[in-house]
């Protein structure tokens, strides 16, 4: 049996916040498809009461804010697809979402818990670190509506866990519009394309001009506790002519800059090759296709 | 488990009940709404059996919380009977041989009416991405693939007005207090 004897549905953010630090012991509700099936599996206990968020305006909606596209904490992956800002400016969050679990589940699940959930594979980590993504978390300061920004390579700590205080809600996932000449790749690789954990993923982009990368993000996914940024193999694209040698070098960066771990996915030896041989990949079809 | 009440319109019948907050959807359709034509199979959103529409939109009903329906549409296999492309969908699994056990069709067939709603004349490919959260541990899948291509024929080529919701429940004790 569970301590679980509250629940509430907040219908401001406000309000949410008001109530998270009121009463501390606390489960945050959005899309469900995680915490049901790991509260059911004994993976997470709930807390005193359940708050469900889904009845909050504040979290919902896609919008463009001056150089920034917010995306809602609720926005489903559903939503996030088939939006015509995403799609305009991100369109490598509609390729991420062609690869999320099921039809049902990109219905259901949201964003913001992808986000808060913090798994090493998460499928939408990776894509929004070479975003540049920053999380807007709210809470209340001095009786008063408190938001922060966060960068989110800060953001997560281990697996399942964030930086996230205990009376903090995420609010919105924030991504700068990107430059002229941007280029944005993610690959997951796993045993079949639809609802599966990736052995691996990894992410690339940066600004191409003339056959040079610049900007350059990296980021991997299952590799470690966390998604991790990589910097050796960032430092090995920054400002070089994007030919075989340079290729060949951020091959084996990101191939020497990852600890992943063998489980019953993948061995360690495995990733490492795995990583080694996308970014490679990757990289050639950025540069035959520009 | 403190109890919530809820209210929700079930396959068009405005219903209430009173629900463990940690109660999944499916839980409450089944055990207290009595609407068994939703399925049971894995419990984490992997098979799809037990696959419903909530607003129109198509879910796994084991990862939804029941106490997230209140003030919201739901459309089972059930409602589905009264729903022209539930029904067209319905017509086309029995004439292809669509059916073995038959335990996955329920979610198979709300899963197709999503999937035609939102792209009337998919591909084949389309179909199989459509259906990739939806298991048949027969392997029967090509005859429901067929099933759902058959069902795309002589359909406008525009999505057809959301039918979901209007159906009549084929239970009338779905109303409870």
């Amino acid at each position: 049996m569970t301590a679980l004897d509250n629940y509430i549905a907040p219908t401001s953010l406000e309000q949410a916040v008001e109530q998270l630090q009121e009463l501390g012991e606390v489960t945050i509700l959005a899309g469900g498809t995680d915490l049901m099936p790991q509260a059911n599996a004994g993976r997470v206990k709930f807390k005193r009461t359940l708050m469900n968020i889904r009845r909050i305006p504040e979290l919902r909606g896609i919008t463009r804010e001056g150089d920034e596209i917010r995306i809602g904490a609720l926005a489903t992956i559903s939503e996030i697809m088939t939006h015509p800002l995403i799609r305009e400016y991100l369109p490598l969050l509609v390729t991420v979402g062609d690869h999320f679990a099921s039809s049902q589940i990109r219905n259901a699940g949201t964003l913001g818990g992808n986000v808060c959930n913090a798994s090493p594979a998460g499928d939408t980590l990776v894509p929004l670190l070479v975003l540049g993504a920053s999380v807007e978390l709210a809470s209340m300061l001095d009786d008063k509506l408190f938001r922060r920004s966060m960068p989110l390579p800060e953001f997560f700590v281990g697996p399942g866990k964030t930086r996230l205080a205990p009376a903090e809600l995420l609010a919105a996932v924030r991504i700068p519009v990107p430059p002229k000449g941007f280029v944005a790749r993610f690959h997951k690789f796993g045993t079949r394309p639809a609802l599966d954990i990736s052995a691996i993923s990894i992410g690339i982009s940066g600004v191409l001009d003339k056959g040079t990368l610049s900007q350059v993000r990296v980021a991997f996914g299952a590799v470690g506790p966390t998604p991790v940024c990589g910097a050796a193999t960032e430092e090995a694209l920054e400002g070089k002519k994007l030919d075989a040698a340079t290729i060949a070098a951020a091959a084996v960066a990101a191939r020497d800059e990852v600890h992943p771990i063998s489980d019953v996915r993948a061995s360690d030896w495995y990733r490492k090759e795995m990583i080694h041989n996308m970014t490679k990949r990757i990289l050639e079809d950025v540069s035959a296709s520009h | 488990m403190s109890q919530q009440a809820i209210n929700f319109t079930l396959n068009g019948v405005p219903t209430r009940v009173s629900v463990p907050v940690d109660m999944s959807a499916l839980e409450m359709i089944r055990n207290v709404a009595g609407l068994t034509g939703t399925k049971y199979g894995c419990g984490e959103g992997e098979c799809g059996a037990c696959t419903i529409l909530l607003d129109g939109v198509s879910l796994n009903s084991c990862l939804l919380f029941a106490v997230e329906c209140d003030g919201r549409q739901l459309t089972t296999i059930e409602g589905l009977a009264s729903d022209p492309l539930g029904l067209r969908i319905e017509k086309a699994f029995v004439e292809a041989g669509a059916v073995q056990c038959g335990f996955c069709t329920p979610g198979m067939v709300v899963q197709a009416k999503q999937l035609l709603e939102q792209n009337p004349h998919p591909t084949r490919e389309e179909i199989q991405r459509g259906i990739e959260g939806n298991l048949c541990r027969c392997t029967g899948y090509v005859k429901i693939i067929d099933a759902i291509e058959a069902a795309t024929k002589d359909l406008p080529p525009a999505p057809l007005p959301g039918e979901g919701g209007n159906g009549r429940s084929l239970r009338s004790g779905t109303n409870k207090e």
